[in-house]
């Protein structure tokens, strides 16, 4: 029982931590850029394809997640230059309709290039099978374990990047009031650059880190946009500590809160019952919390603007 | 009055017999998930047939055949449109080729309703089974109960003491698991159900870990099942708590993707590649030369539904629109079968034997399934008996 909790809480852990690096992105984008990126998730696929495709010819793990974050985000500061840009200047509405545009046209590309098939990325073999963390009793995959990592360390990096450097600062300026910042001297037009392609890098490294795990394939990145949304509203818009709670919040819920409810269910029903609305009830907790989000702090737990 | 009815009836029969000329060419609506984590499935039953096509000089029952493929993407809203296309553009004789139930059920009244026939080269759900069996569906491959059922039995007669199940969230899905059930009656340690086309099983693993069962059944067709069996391998699970699986999550395709953490895994199926018939050894050898895999489940049931709409149609002459004659060859034709011999029941789904297979490691170091037992003789599914067409 303790633990299945605790292995339930590293799932919750890794879960929340690759939410977070699609959230990071998505937040700075919107709070800075102020565009609804809905095309945010299809960055997170091609980074995922551009993995696997540098996998099968360099058959080297590393190099093809290293490479993969490259290149997604050099399409990210691509299609800043030249859609985002003036997307910028339009309404919402239009940002929607032209991302997810965008969507469909980056599914059905990919699907062109690399067939409609899912593609597979296999588990680095120095990484692959169980941890023994509690001596027969709590066993963790450590690629999972390496996912943590990972998902810590960028977490730590963007806070140093955001907190503690000028890039970071400016950043922070844009953030909170765009406008103000251009007239106090910051360039503001690389910097959107630099935060574009900044997200995309992370949306790569969440999907080359995810592939081996689960299939990389065409429509990907929708299902995983709308949790990163859910953590950009129940954060703040804007604020990498927002996004970064809030990751964690929805992982939990959704993982923890899963098994939590499925035994208190049991109490009351029939196991099978129990198993099909557990899951139902902790996805609808995540979509609660916003709520209850939206209406005591509209502006979200953290918020960027002040 | 009496005799006028029956003369008018007579005329009617005579009239309905004689205009029904011999079709000139056969339409095949071939409507199968072609795209995303459960293509593979998909692409493996439309091979299978197009192969039997080629395999029969293009001709099904002597007709020249045009198989008219489509796309339903996993998705019922789809699948829809596209059997809307079928019956009023396209103008189909018969279909074939879904994947999934739901998507199954969710067309099957469109078909049924225009009268058009359906062989159904998979999904068997038990919802046309039983009381909602119909003159004009039939299935090819089992009732979605029956591989769930041999893996029961088997698992009774292993002796095996608690056994954790888990299956996704629809209505193959509580078919297979109460299928299972109905031959297996020692201790469900857990029953859990996960969403459709979900892709992270972590949380269901850790649960499947504490429930403390002496194994696991897990029904998970396509990616589902490739991804739950490569993060259970990493788990290390495999060891402790074996995988019994349906033949779906024991297939060619699953061993190909997941590789030789697969060793050991149990599956039942009615079909096995080294079956001996004459049937078999062509399908075998011409689909591995054909596409590079090694045939699936999936692939000799698409080549099986070709095979018996050569048969019925062969009945016929090729008088597709005389409907009633065209029913009548489908229940009672003998086709040929990579499985060798079934026939089908009152309710238009298969009785014929189940076994068990085992995924082993062969001479060469790959890994592939072998033939280990038969498990049951001429089953007949559960939901028959209520069927009164």
């Amino acid at each position: 029982m303790l633990y299945l909790l605790l292995e339930q809480g590293l799932n919750g852990l890794q879960y929340g931590l690759m939410l977070f690096l699609l959230a990071a992105g998505l937040t700075l984008v919107f709070g800075i850029m102020d565009v609804i990126n809905l095309a945010h998730g299809s960055l997170y696929m091609i980074g995922a394809f551009l993995a696997a495709a540098f996998y099968q010819h360099l058959e080297n793990y590393l190099a093809a997640l290293l490479l993969a974050i490259l290149a997604t985000a050099l399409i990210g500061a691509l299609l800043e230059q030249t859609l985002y840009r003036r997307l910028q200047k339009m309404s919402h509405l239009s940002q929607v309709l032209a991302t997810f545009a965008l969507i469909l046209i980056a599914n059905e590309s990919v699907k062109i290039i690399f067939g409609a098939q899912p593609l597979m990325l296999p588990v680095p073999e120095m990484l692959y099978g169980p941890i023994e963390l509690v001596e027969d009793e709590l066993y963790y995959p450590r690629f999972r374990m390496l996912i943590i990592v990972v998902g810590v360390l960028v977490a730590l990096g963007l806070y140093l990047l955001v907190n503690r450097t000028r890039i970071g600062m400016w950043m922070r300026a844009g953030a909170s009031n765009p406008g103000m910042a251009a007239v106090m001297g910051v360039r503001i037009q690389p910097l959107f650059t630099f935060v574009f392609a900044l997200g995309a890098g992370l949306c790569a490294l969440a999907g080359a880190l995810l592939g081996p795990l689960l299939a990389v394939n065409v429509g990907m990145g929708e299902s995983i946009l709308i949790p990163a949304f859910e953590v950009i509203v129940i954060g703040g818009i804007g604020s990498m500590r927002g996004a970064l709670v809030g990751s964690l919040l929805v992982g939990m819920i959704d993982t923890v809160g899963r098994v939590l409810l499925t035994l208190l269910l049991k109490a009351v029903s029939d196991p099978a019952t129990a198993n099909s609305v557990g899951p139902t009830l902790a996805s609808m907790a995540v979509s609660l919390l916003m709520v209850a989000v939206l209406y005591f702090r509209p502006q979200g737990l953290f918020p960027a603007r002040g | 009055m009496h005799h006028m009815k029956k003369i008018a009836l007579g005329c009617a029969m005579l009239l309905a017999a004689g205009v029904v000329p011999a079709a000139d060419a056969l339409k095949i609506g071939m409507m199968t998930t072609l795209s995303g984590p459960a293509s593979g499935l998909g692409i493996d039953i439309r091979d299978g047939f197009d192969l039997a096509v080629k395999h029969l000089g293009g001709k099904l029952g002597g007709l020249p055949t045009e198989v008219i493929t489509a796309d339903d993407a996993q998705n019922p809203d789809t699948a829809k449109q596209i059997t809307e296309r079928f019956l009023k553009k396209d103008k189909i004789d018969i279909a074939t080729g879904v994947v999934f139930s739901n998507i199954m059920l969710a067309v099957a009244p469109a078909f049924i309703g225009a009268e058009t026939f359906y062989i159904s080269a998979n999904a068997g759900p038990s919802q046309l089974a039983g009381e909602g069996c119909s003159p004009y569906f039939f299935n090819v491959a089992w009732q979605n109960d029956n591989l769930h059922e041999a893996m029961g039995k088997r698992v009774q007669d292993q002796g095996i003491k608690s056994v954790a199940l888990l299956a996704p969230n629809y209505p193959a899905g509580k078919d297979a698991l109460t299928g299972f059930k109905r031959f297996y009656k020692g201790d469900i340690a857990d029953e859990i159900y996960s969403k459709l086309g979900q892709l992270d099983y972590s949380a269901e693993i850790a649960q499947i870990r504490a429930a403390g069962a002496d194994a696991v059944y897990i029904f998970l067709p396509g990616g589902m099942g490739i991804n739950f069996i490569k993060q259970y391998a990493q788990s290390g699970m495999m060891k402790k708590v074996p995988i019994f699986a349906p033949g779906f999550s024991g297939d060619e395709d699953v061993v190909k993707a997941v590789g030789p953490a697969m060793e050991g895994l149990y599956n039942t199926t009615h079909w096995y590649r080294e079956m001996d018939n004459p049937a078999n050894k062509r399908f075998v050898a011409d689909f591995e030369k054909e596409t590079g895999r090694l045939p699936t489940l999936y692939a000799s049931q698409g080549y099986d539904a070709a095979l018996l709409i050569d048969a019925a149609v062969k009945a016929v002459g090729g008088k597709v629109d005389d409907k009633a004659a065209l029913r009548k060859a489908f229940e009672t034709v003998k086709a040929p079968s990579v499985r060798g011999e079934y026939r089908l029941g009152n309710n238009h789904y298969p009785i014929q034997p189940y076994y068990l297979r085992q995924v082993v490691k062969n001479a060469d170091g790959s890994v592939s399934n072998k033939f280990v037992a038969k498990v049951m003789d001429a089953h007949v599914d559960a939901y028959a008996k209520d069927c009164k067409m």
